[in-house]
């Protein structure tokens, strides 16, 4: 394995600016990476080999020529990306990984998207995910699994799956993922790699195919906190596109990140959620868990106990708000204006029944399921019910968050309840599979941030723990995942991602 | 809270534009069933002195300069087109039995 593979975000970026390599070779080390396990793990849709080559010589040439151009180059420039294939991209196919939108190609780019052309940094493609990134394992997409790079046969969680592995098979240093309910966290806890979700609208989601306007968010992939500090403040802060976008700034996140890394919590209070573990979560995720605790307690953290009463129906909310938005949002691909158009086999053409054999033909069955049942929820006689009680639930669960967060300035919970399941495990059981996100689901209810860092393994699979903040207080998270990374692998001896097995391309048929 | 029979699904169905098969409609039934049946505990808190939240964050409503920004062509729009006749999309017809 090529050296320059290995190393993080901040590593190459340091690298790149001392003249040891180029971006061109550290691109193409992640491009060999890619044509070397791909083909096993599946967690690129497109690869972007050319324009990725291009964007890393042109960093290289103006380092190479020096003087105000050259050192007016973002930190991060020449360092290579994965975006998620729900993400617009002019230039590349976006999917969503779903049938409908099989060659389409945006006519323009994602706020985030801009913002990584200007820092120049070379996209290396677009990865897997869950069909409209509504899952929680990458079984859902109509371009096949992604497979988690610790166990061939086994999930790379989801929706982000694809971003997730890429990063933890080190075919990218950094990678963008969207988070509706747990999207980015959840296959950061299985793959061993960091994942945040910004506070809501701290990064623009101008150019993120909606999913659930209200809950969806953009945020960093990577394998070290400070990787998704460097990258959250690059692609964060206000976007006229997007009327959600934050009017202030976010700052401080990446110098968050590195006060976190000395290892030192003085003062900083913890809150252990008392509702997000025990029952229902694995042993070994709770033994990881609680040595946590006593890492971040000896490191000077003060941990207190607190209750969020209401995150019990947090699940119930979410899965009544998040495909009552799905039916809304999905109403756009009707065959008419972009996606397929599947005409009926028999009966007239109308452009009614167009529609019903273009959405039955487009979409796989949980997107179908999750249109179905936001269709009834909002329905008359049940609006109330449900939709209404559900939006009465995030407000008690905003209320358990305010509650929380005046006895603790962080609070702490595993971020899955269990190691990343077998291929197929939950194929015929939704509410199973819903469980995934139980831990994660409250912060996008109330629209605070969320990070998961590793935490250990349980049975040779990684364990995630997640730290939540206050809404504008991502630096927070970022202080303490730091924190506990750092003192984690002062334990440990050696970071979580190097333990990885090394991929065995031959035992998976090549898909490609 | 009524589970939802197969006669409703037949007509949710319809309402979101999505063609079923018979086996789809069949299995979505129980499916949808045992999904409602987990979700349906959210009516036990929601009191009616509890005010909903629809946003996570409170904003109030953006507005901008009625300026044109910046806007794609025509080409760009019709790109990803099933189907279109000079500068205009193409449908089906909108009405049965012309």
């Amino acid at each position: 394995m090529n050296e320059l593979i290995k190393l993080s975000a901040a590593e190459l970026a340091a690298k790149l600016r001392a003249g040891e390599t180029t971006s061109v070779e550290a691109v193409q080390a992640h491009l060999d990476r890619i044509a070397e396990v791909d083909g096993t793990l599946n967690a690129f849709l497109h690869v972007n080999a050319e324009e990725a080559l291009a964007v890393a010589a042109e960093v290289d040439a103006i380092r190479a020529a020096g003087g105000a151009e050259a050192e007016a180059l973002h930190p991060l420039a020449g360092v290579p990306i994965a975006i998620k294939d729900l993400i617009v991209t002019k230039g590349q196919p976006t999917t969503a990984a779903s049938k409908m939108l099989e060659g389409w190609m945006s006519p323009y780019d994602a706020t985030v998207i801009e913002k990584i052309r200007a820092a120049k940094l070379p996209m290396l493609g677009k990865t897997n995910l869950d069909e409209f990134a509504m899952g929680s394992s990458t079984e859902h997409s109509a371009y096949g699994v992604t497979r988690n790079p610790w166990d061939l046969g086994r999930i790379p969680g989801g929706s982000g799956g694809g971003s997730a592995a890429a990063v933890a098979a080190f075919e990218a240093p950094l990678a963008l993922g969207t988070d509706t309910g747990g999207s980015i966290r959840q296959p950061g806890a299985v793959t061993g790699t960091v994942g945040v979700k910004p506070t809501y609208g701290a990064v623009s989601r101008y150019g993120a195919i909606a999913m659930a306007s209200s809950l969806d968010q953009i945020g960093p992939v990577s394998r070290t906190v400070l990787d998704s500090a460097l990258l959250q403040e690059l692609i964060g802060g206000h976007d006229p596109k997007d009327s959600t976008s934050l009017p202030q700034d976010l700052e401080g996140l990446v110098a968050a990140a590195q006060t976190g890394a000395a290892g030192d919590l003085s003062g900083v209070r913890v809150g252990v959620i008392k509702e997000l573990q025990g029952e229902g979560y694995q042993k070994g995720v709770q033994a990881r868990f609680n040595e946590s605790l006593e890492l971040l307690k000896n490191a000077g953290a003060e941990i207190v106990e607190v209750s969020c009463p209401n995150f019990k129906y947090a699940l119930g909310a979410y899965y009544l708000i998040m495909p009552s938005e799905v039916s809304s949002n999905l109403a756009k691909f009707d065959g008419v204006r972009f996606g397929q158009r599947v005409l009926p086999t028999e009966g007239p053409l109308t452009i009614e029944r167009v529609m019903g054999a273009t959405r039955a033909a487009g979409f796989g069955d949980e997107v179908k399921r999750r249109i179905i049942l936001g269709t009834y929820a909002l329905s008359a006689g049940y609006y109330d019910a449900y939709y209404g009680s559900a939006q009465k639930v995030r407000t008690l669960i905003q209320r358990d968050f305010d509650a929380a967060f005046e006895q603790a300035d962080v609070l702490i919970s595993p971020t899955a309840p269990t190691v990343a399941f077998e291929l197929g495990a939950n194929d015929n059981d939704p509410v199973a599979m819903y469980l995934n996100d139980v831990a994660t689901i409250p912060a996008n209810l109330a629209g605070v941030p969320g990070i998961t860092v590793p935490g250990g393994l349980s049975e040779g699979l990684p364990v995630g723990i997640q730290f939540l903040a206050p809404a504008y207080e991502d630096a927070r998270l970022y202080r303490a995942g730091a924190a506990l990374e750092t003192l984690l692998e002062k334990q440990w001896g050696h970071t979580l991602i190097s333990q990885a097995p090394a991929i065995d391309t031959a035992s998976i048929a090549q898909e490609a | 809270m009524s589970a939802i029979s197969r006669e409703d699904l037949v007509h949710l169905a319809q309402l979101a534009h999505i063609e079923m098969s018979d086996a789809e409609l069949d299995k979505m039934t129980g499916e949808l069933d045992a999904i409602v049946g987990a979700i349906a505990s959210v009516s036990e808190v929601a009191s009616s002195d509890i005010p909903a939240t629809s946003h996570p964050i409170p904003l109030t409503n953006v507005l901008r300069e009625d300026v044109v920004g910046q806007t794609l062509s025509i080409d760009d729009v019709l790109l990803n087109a099933p189907d279109s006749d000079s500068d205009r999309f193409k449908v089906p017809a909108i009405l049965d039995g012309e």
